[in-house]
């Protein structure tokens, strides 16, 4: 029943950019893709596991280099890329964060935030990656191989698409595999899940390198997708809160979460964007940031608790409430 | 010389970067609220300062009381009109709407005034300098890290001695039971919130002689904030207070010896290291 749903939105998403054959809804349902397949990779390791990653960042960006280093020095395609970065990720965040698991709660939440922004400030001195300036992506014909496309934007869409729905695919399997019991007997208590015998930092350890081999898929996604990279653009806070913001915005630790939050989130930020963008003046983030704190404010509980409050209106309506 | 010159001015720096984190602090440790927008109304403050300067010709020691008031009324608006709403929603609710509070009012300023870097010219103690053997030391600067340690003072001691200050630290501990107690808590949050922004408000004033004025002006130092409180314990202000002096130390002895690149870098890096050996932060248990 539930997973119908699940393929319901799946076939919706597949139709859209047919239907309204307008470029720049193209481009939103892209972004769309990318940043609800980063929101259900961040929902494993914080929606299902509770330790609040603010540095999501890292793992996009060493993805988005990874495939963009091979491809600029050696020619190699991004694909090969794309799963060499997802490997990456997962050794440096199972590296990084084995000491870090001792921490709780927002200290945790801290700690990801300073690996984010140290390995940032590395990228941004290390000569070999160009360092500040970033690197353009040499613009090759179009091919699959080479992951570029420049006559029609369909192509970055099934691709993102296809990665979506895998990354959905991989949340659903955790979340229904005995390891998705073990993640959220963690998040519910550390202390209980310990004492029932589930080896904590081993399960953490797990949810965290699938969570940020996700992430980094994504990462080479949009580095191959916009052509450019630097360490502002692909390490930055930005890039780790929006997803912290739309997963929370749809329903923190769900697997419709994310998919919701991005549909809200990224058509309102590119629209805003394309829209008001251009007067250089930022009233087009400071409608956004208006809206996120509106929302915020009426409904606290997230979209999803929204429908479910809805739903189940009436008796239980005043249990929830009160 | 150099070694103490390096090691002065982290001191000076850092005693700045502790106003912002014990105003970071209160609000953390009392509502378990990550304000983002923290740095931002330092950011507004600075302004103050220096519109005030512009058109009034006001000198930024004069404007202090006036721009601290200015974030003081700032915080309580904040709290009125967004945190009270979220101060009980789930997950990181409340995260998400201190988050789109930072954007609003950053850009917000960028909308008003432009991107550009503006400079408060001339203040009384602008370009003055004490020579102590071959250590120079800008007076401003030294003003600011002093006028910095008396604002923890006063505020560590309004905590500590005051009935208020006896309040906050009651609904800290139990909400419930310091309502059950009689006291006001929603009083106790506006009280805090304004607090935390006169904090921002005398830090943003110190600073606003020695540093340009843009938008993104409170950015590097709400972030650096979160870091220091995490590093001093969450709630407690003197650790607020001697991780900051230890942020500025790491980044000025880091930036002289290693390159000015990595100093951010390495002021993370020491918030990690510390961890390993005290994971609830120096002064947490």
């Amino acid at each position: 029943m539930k997973n119908r749903m699940l393929y319901l939105i799946f076939a919706i998403i597949l139709i859209l950019p047919f239907v309204l054959q307008d470029v720049n809804f193209q481009h939103i349902t892209i972004m769309f893709l990318i940043f609800a397949g980063l929101g259900e990779g961040w929902n494993i390791i914080t929606g299902f596991t509770g330790q609040t990653s603010f540095g999501h960042a890292a793992f996009f960006g060493i993805g988005a280099y990874t495939s963009t280093i091979m491809f600029y020095k050696f020619g190699i395609s991004p694909w090969i890329g794309m799963i060499l970065g997802a490997l990456f990720a997962a050794g440096i965040s199972a590296v990084v964060s084995y000491p870090c698991f001792r921490l709780k709660g927002h200290y945790f939440a801290i700690a990801t935030l300073a690996v984010a922004e140290i390995i940032k400030q590395l990228f941004v001195s290390w000569d070999y990656v160009e360092g500040a300036t970033g690197i353009s992506i040499p613009v090759k014909p179009d091919s699959f191989w080479m992951m570029q496309f420049h006559k029609s934007k369909i192509p970055y869409f099934l691709i993102a698409y296809v990665l979506f729905i895998v990354a959905t695919l991989v949340a659903v399997a955790v979340e229904k595999n005995k390891m998705g019991y073990y993640l959220k007997a963690i998040r519910e208590s550390h202390e209980a899940a310990e004492a029932l015998g589930i080896n904590t930092t081993r399960y953490k350890l797990y949810a965290m390198m699938i969570s940020s081999a996700v992430t980094a898929v994504f990462g080479t996604l949009y580095a191959q997708y916009i052509l450019y990279i630097d360490p502002f653009m692909v390490f930055g806070l930005d890039i780790s809160m929006k997803i912290v913001l739309l997963t929370v915005l749809g329903g923190l630790g769900s697997v419709y979460g994310p998919i919701i939050g991005a549909a809200i989130l990224i058509p309102l930020s590119e629209y805003t964007r394309v829209f008001l963008g251009g007067t250089g003046k930022g009233i087009d983030l400071m409608i956004y940031g208006a809206l996120i704190v509106i929302v915020a404010c009426f409904e606290p509980r997230g979209v999803l608790g929204l429908f479910r409050r809805t739903k189940k209106r009436g008796a239980q309506y005043a249990k929830t409430t009160a | 010389m150099m070694f103490l010159q390096v090691v002065l001015t982290g001191v000076l720096v850092g005693s700045v970067y502790s106003l912002v984190a014990v105003g970071l602090t209160l609000v953390w440790g009392l509502m378990d609220i990550i304000n983002f927008a923290h740095g931002d109304m330092m950011m507004i403050s600075m302004y103050t300062v220096f519109w005030l300067y512009t058109l009034l010709k006001f000198d930024p020691f004069v404007s202090l009381p006036i721009s601290a008031g200015i974030t003081a009324l700032l915080g309580i608006v904040i709290y009125k009109l967004v945190i009270k709403r979220v101060v009980n929603a789930p997950g990181l609710m409340a995260l998400l709407a201190t988050f789109g509070l930072s954007l609003f009012i950053r850009n917000f300023a960028q909308f008003l005034w432009t991107p550009n870097y503006r400079f408060v010219g001339e203040s009384i103690l602008s370009g003055k300098r004490i020579l102590i053997a071959d250590i120079v030391i800008g007076l401003p600067q030294l003003i600011a890290a002093l006028g910095s340690i008396l604002m923890t003072l006063l505020i560590a001691l309004f905590i500590k001695r005051t009935k208020t200050g006896k309040a906050i630290q009651a609904t800290a501990q139990s909400r419930d039971i310091a309502e059950l107690m009689g006291v006001n808590t929603e009083k106790v949050y506006a009280v805090t919130f304004a607090l935390s922004g006169i904090c921002v408000g005398v830090a943003g004033t110190l600073l606003s002689g020695i540093f340009p004025v843009y938008p993104e002006a409170g950015a590097m130092y709400g972030l650096l904030a979160f870091v220091i409180v995490a590093l001093g314990g969450f709630g407690n202000i003197w650790g607020a207070f001697y991780a900051g002096i230890l942020i500025g130390l790491t980044e000025a002895l880091g930036g002289f010896y290693l390159g000015t690149q990595f100093k951010y870098a390495l002021a993370f890096l020491i918030y990690l290291l510390v961890l390993q050996f005290r994971p609830k932060g120096l002064f947490g248990w």
